[in-house]
Parts: C-alpha cells; sequence; structure tokens
C-alpha cells in the first residue's frame, strides 16, 4: 500500500517560485500523469517525490511514512529519467541487478528478477551489452526494468518516452500501460504530451504556473475544464473561445447568437466550445473559413468569428472553400462557461 | 526535361562513404605525418643512443644502430646518475598524487555545486600560470629553507603540484561535468548514499580522463627544469642534474642523457595507456 500525500508543498529557487503550495492524493496503485507546458513545475514536483529536491516548504508522505526529510534511497521509489540514466560502465544485467545489489539481496534472486523484469520488458536478448551498444528504445526498456526490478512501491517517470521517435513512442506507450498495471505500483508521470497523458493516466493533474489547475480523470479534463488554461491547454486543435454578453432576457448574445447560459453567471462572459462539438446548420456562429485542411476522417476548418480564430473539426464530406460563409451550430450539451476575471469555469 | 536532371545530378553532395581516391591519399599523408612527428625525434634519439660515440659524430649516417651500449654504461655509471632518476621518478610520482588528491575534488566541486565567487575560482586558477616561474623560485627557495623543504623530493613536489593543479583542476571539471547527474542521481534512487554513487558509478566513469590528467601531472614534473635546479642541490632531479653535468659533455652522452629522459616516461604512460582510453564496451581493445 502507498497512497502518495503531497500537502502544501511549495518550492522557490531565489526569487522565482516554482511551485505554489501544491496539495495533491495519489490512490495506491493509481496512475497519476502530472500535464503541463515545460516550466510549469512538473518536474520539480517530481523530484520533490523522489527526494532529488527539497521542498521549501511542505510535507510529502508516502505510504503512511513522512519521507520529504528522508534521502531518494530509504523513500521506497523508483525512478525512471528523461534521457534514461543506464549506466554506461556496467552490462545491461548489471543495470538492472544495480539496485538489487544495493539491497544486498542474494545472487539467486538477484539473478531471478533481472530475468524476469528482462523478460517483461523483451530485452532478454541483450542482458550482456553495454549501453553503448543499444538504441534509445532499448535504453529505454532497460531504464524501466531496472526500476521494475527494484519492486518499488512507487515508480517516479520523468517524460520517459520524449526522446523516442513517434512509432517507437506510441509502442512503448502501450507497453508500459500494460506492465504498469500489472506491477500493482503507485505511478507519478509527468509529460508536455497530452495525447500521453490521455492514454495513460487514471487521473492527469494539469499544471500551469508553479500550481495545479485541475487534477480529475482524462474525460472529465477534457470534456469539463476547471479553468479556461486547461481548455486551451488539452485538445488537439484546442477549445474555441469567444466573448459573451448577458442580454435582457436572462440569454448571452455570443457572435450574433443567443445561448442558454449559466443561470449564475455574470454580465459578462466567455463561452466555450470544442472544434468536434460544432455542425454546420441555419441559425449558428457566423463564421468566414480561412484554412482548410482535410485530415482523412475529418476536415478541421479554421475560420474567423468576429475577428476571432476559430476552428471546427467537421465531416470530411462538407465542401468549403476559402471565403466562404459558414453558419457553425455548437452542441447545445458541450458549451462551457468561464469567467473572463477568474478563468474558472462556471456551472 | 531529362536534360535538367542530368545536369542537375553531379550537383548532388557525395555520401563520406564515397569519399574519392584524392580524400583517402590525404587521410594517409595526415596519419604518417602525425606519426613521423611524434615517432622521427625518438627514432633519431634510438639511434644515437644504441651507436658508439665515434658514430654519433660519422658522416653519412646508416640510420641503423649498432647496439653499441658503450654510451648507456657509460652514462649509467656516471656519479649520480641513478639518484637524480631515483629523484626525478619519486617527485613526479609525489606530484601526479598531490594534483590529483587536490585538484579533482576541486574539478568536482566545480562542476556540481553552485556557490559565490565560481567563475573567478576557474579564472584565478589558470592565472597562477600567470607568474612566471623565475620570479616565485627565490622567495620560495628562502622560504623552504627557512621551513626546512629546500633540497628535498618533497618540496620540489609541491612546487610542481601547484604548477600541474591549473591543469588537474579544469582536466577533472570537464570530465565530472560529462558525466550526467542524472547517473548519480539514479544511482541514489537506486539504493546509493552520496559516497556510494560516486565510488560505483562517477568514479569508473571518469578514471581514464583522471588517468590522463595524473599523467599529465607526471609529465609537468618530469620535464620541469627550472624549479628543479634551482630548489636542490645534492638531491638533484635527473633534468636538472643533466642540464648541470652535460651542457660540457660530449655528443654521444647527452644523447644518452636524452633516451634517460624520455624511456621512463614513454615506459609510464604504456602502462597505464589502457585507463586513457574508455573502459567499457567496445574501445577496450
Amino acid at each position: 500500500m502507498a497512497e502518495i500525500q503531497i500537502k502544501g508543498v511549495a518550492k522557490s529557487f531565489g526569487s522565482f517560485k516554482a511551485l505554489h503550495s501544491i496539495d495533491l492524493t495519489i490512490a495506491d496503485q493509481e496512475f497519476m500523469v502530472l500535464l503541463g507546458a515545460s516550466g510549469c513545475g512538473k518536474t520539480t514536483l517530481l523530484r520533490i517525490v523522489a527526494g532529488l529536491e527539497s521542498p521549501t516548504q511542505g510535507e510529502v508522505w508516502i505510504g503512511g511514512r513522512r519521507v520529504d526529510q528522508l534521502p531518494p534511497r530509504e523513500r521506497g521509489i523508483a525512478m525512471v529519467f528523461q534521457n534514461y540514466a543506464v549506466f554506461p560502465h556496467l552490462t545491461v544485467y548489471e543495470n538492472i541487478a544495480f539496485g538489487l545489489r544495493m539491497k544486498k539481496l542474494p545472487q539467486a534472486e538477484v539473478d531471478k528478477r533481472v530475468k524476469r523484469t528482462a523478460e517483461l520488458m523483451h530485452i532478454e536478448q541483450l542482458l550482456k551489452r553495454y549501453s553503448g551498444q543499444l538504441s534509445g528504445g532499448q535504453r529505454q526498456r532497460v531504464a524501466v526494468a531496472r526500476a521494475l526490478a527494484m519492486e518499488p512501491d512507487v515508480i517516479l517517470m520523468d517524460e520517459p518516452l520524449s526522446n523516442l521517435d513517434a512509432l517507437l513512442r506510441l509502442e512503448m506507450r502501450a507497453e508500459l500501460k500494460g506492465v504498469l498495471a500489472n506491477s500493482k505500483t503507485t505511478t507519478i508521470y509527468v509529460t508536455h504530451d497530452q495525447v500521453e497523458a490521455m492514454s495513460l493516466a487514471d487521473r492527469i493533474s494539469v499544471m500551469n504556473g508553479g500550481r495545479i489547475v485541475q487534477a480529475a480523470s482524462p474525460v472529465e479534463v477534457y470534456r469539463n475544464p476547471a479553468a479556461r488554461f486547461v481548455g486551451s491547454f488539452i485538445g488537439n486543435p484546442p477549445m474555441n473561445f469567444l466573448p459573451a454578453t448577458k442580454n435582457g432576457d436572462g440569454r448571452y448574445h455570443v457572435a450574433g447568437i443567443a445561448l442558454d447560459g449559466p443561470s449564475k453567471g455574470g454580465s459578462r462572459l466567455e463561452f466555450a466550445i470544442r472544434p468536434e462539438d460544432l455542425a454546420i446548420a441555419p441559425g449558428g456562429l457566423k463564421a468566414t473559413a480561412r484554412v482548410i485542411e482535410p485530415l482523412g476522417a475529418h476536415t478541421l476548418v479554421t475560420s474567423e468569428v468576429e475577428g476571432a480564430l476559430f476552428r471546427a473539426v467537421l465531416d470530411s464530406d462538407i465542401k468549403v472553400a476559402p471565403g466562404d460563409e459558414l453558419s457553425l451550430v455548437p452542441k447545445a450539451d458541450r458549451i462551457r462557461w468561464f469567467d473572463p476575471e477568474t478563468s474558472q469555469a462556471i456551472n | 526535361m531529362t536534360a535538367a536532371v542530368a545536369t542537375a545530378a553531379p550537383d548532388k553532395p557525395r555520401a563520406v562513404s564515397d569519399i574519392g581516391r584524392a580524400g583517402k591519399f590525404l587521410f594517409w599523408i595526415s596519419v604518417v605525418l602525425l606519426c613521423a612527428w611524434v615517432l622521427v625525434p625518438i627514432y633519431l634519439l634510438a639511434v644515437n643512443t644504441l651507436s658508439s660515440p665515434a658514430e654519433v659524430t660519422a658522416f653519412p649516417k646508416t640510420g641503423v644502430p649498432s647496439f653499441d651500449m658503450g654510451s648507456i654504461q657509460f652514462f649509467l655509471s656516471f656519479q649520480g646518475v641513478l639518484k637524480a632518476l631515483w629523484n626525478s621518478v619519486l617527485v613526479a610520482v609525489l606530484t601526479m598524487a598531490l594534483s590529483i588528491a587536490i585538484g579533482a575534488p576541486a574539478g568536482y566541486a566545480l562542476s556540481r555545486f553552485e556557490f559565490p565567487g565560481k567563475a573567478t575560482f576557474r579564472l584565478l586558477v589558470l592565472m597562477t600560470r600567470a607568474f612566471p616561474l623565475p620570479l616565485l623560485a627565490l622567495p620560495i627557495a628562502v622560504m623552504f629553507i627557512r621551513i626546512g623543504l629546500d633540497d628535498t623530493p618533497v618540496g620540489l613536489a609541491l612546487v610542481h603540484t601547484t604548477l600541474a593543479i591549473p591543469f588537474s583542476v579544469l582536466i577533472t571539471f570537464s570530465i565530472f561535468s560529462g558525466i550526467p547527474l542524472e547517473l548519480e542521481e539514479a544511482a541514489w534512487t537506486l539504493g546509493c548514499n552520496r559516497l556510494q554513487a560516486f565510488q560505483k558509478v562517477v568514479l569508473p566513469l571518469v578514471l581514464p580522463g583522471i588517468t590522463a590528467s595524473a599523467i599529465f601531472a607526471f609529465t609537468i614534473s618530469w620535464n620541469e627544469v627550472f624549479a628543479a635546479s634551482v630548489l636542490t642541490v645534492q638531491n638533484r632531479t635527473l633534468t636538472a642534474f643533466l642540464l648541470q653535468s652535460l651542457s660540457v659533455s660530449p655528443l654521444h652522452l647527452r644523447f644518452a642523457g636524452g633516451a634517460a629522459l624520455v624511456v621512463p616516461a614513454l615506459i609510464f604512460i604504456f602502462a597505464v595507456r589502457k585507463y586513457m582510453f574508455a573502459m567499457w564496451g567496445i574501445a577496450n581493445r
């Protein structure tokens, strides 16, 4: 059992506040992804949990034990680094066995665990090689095998797939998900790749400017962004935003059409809709098509609505040309509203 | 259309693998020149050392040594040569040990820790080489006489260490900087404390570089003649001894002396050569 609790963790580098009082609980065996643009503090948070960085404030608990003052080796964690950190002077076998030998396990047990994790990561045939004789993908497998062999309570991964090429990344992603689900460890996984986050996570913590903006399941984060930032960061293409003003009758005026808004909204709001939740029908938002990109299954139409950029993912059957006037109708149940002052969602 | 393609074709850059005959010729000429640069002086030294005194001064040269051991025998039986040789080795080894013991931790600190004045320190380390040794030799001699370090191998080794330290600090700094911090961090998460991580991960990786830096310190000390001449009287090192005795000796003895200077250094480098190359994987052949 290894629940991770992060309580009021803050970190400053000089005058720069990298993390502002983070509170986060990660359940036992949960796969938590920290997602954010570079510089948002996600790696710093991971390194604080690992013990490679000490928090300026706050506490870290792993499995009911306060660990923020302990060195990394006493925290029951294993970590996979972005550049793999496979020891170049040791064979693959000795790399995987490294942590086990530090634990002073008997040779038979070391051998058993190395063989098993190597098999799991499909690197049995590489055990005698050195890191210099491996490809990037193989090094990645060694790094993961080395972490798994420790049988840790918690596995921490810092952008483990970002150095792999696209096809390999896709393959490793699926494999990692299977392996980690079977290993029954709690996982914290840092990435800036939203597709990776969506596909791997039980829960995603979206981070921005040293704060966690939203921590929820991938579908929840996608469908109901807690803040404007989440909507604009997640989804490719991202959410569309348009200003909205309250009419006399309590409805909201958006680019020439009236829509039912939230009951407790103020006089000015921001209307938001995902590009795929739009359809061409009469009585919609007046849009002027600018760029048409056929993507096979869909066609991405980048248009202008009242001078603002507005994207729609439409059926690939439609016939549009740049300059055409479109009428885009948003699906009523997929419309989201944000407060322009606080950027928070309003239900 | 086809004409356009045909004229465009020769414009394509060629792959490195099909460099022409001229390229290969240039490559081998460079290899031969570089080897000759190092080997020819050593060869001439060897030939003249292993020839009889008459052959050394004779003309034309045969270029083949007659393996006449006369010069060497005379040189080695010369009063004080063996002692000077022993002093040189002692001072050079002490210099090597001291400059690594002091320089490597400084290099590690420079590469791994942030501290105020780091950039200044790096500059100052180099600045120590800006003071000409003749300027410092007299005050150092006076000081050594006061504290009893004059005419001792340890005293001379200290001076040579100050000459070698800028290099050992900066060489080890760049070596440690070449070891990604993640390797150490990975070792920490795998159960090592700071010292164990250093021993098990960093040390094996930096050993070739440390060795190179040690050899450098050794050769600096081995070749140094000025401080050695000023600071030693009875316990002369080989360079100082040769400077004093051989300037008035015949040519064949000078060659023997030169060989005596070169051969131990060659043997030493040969002994530690494998540590200078990468020690893992394919490179260790």
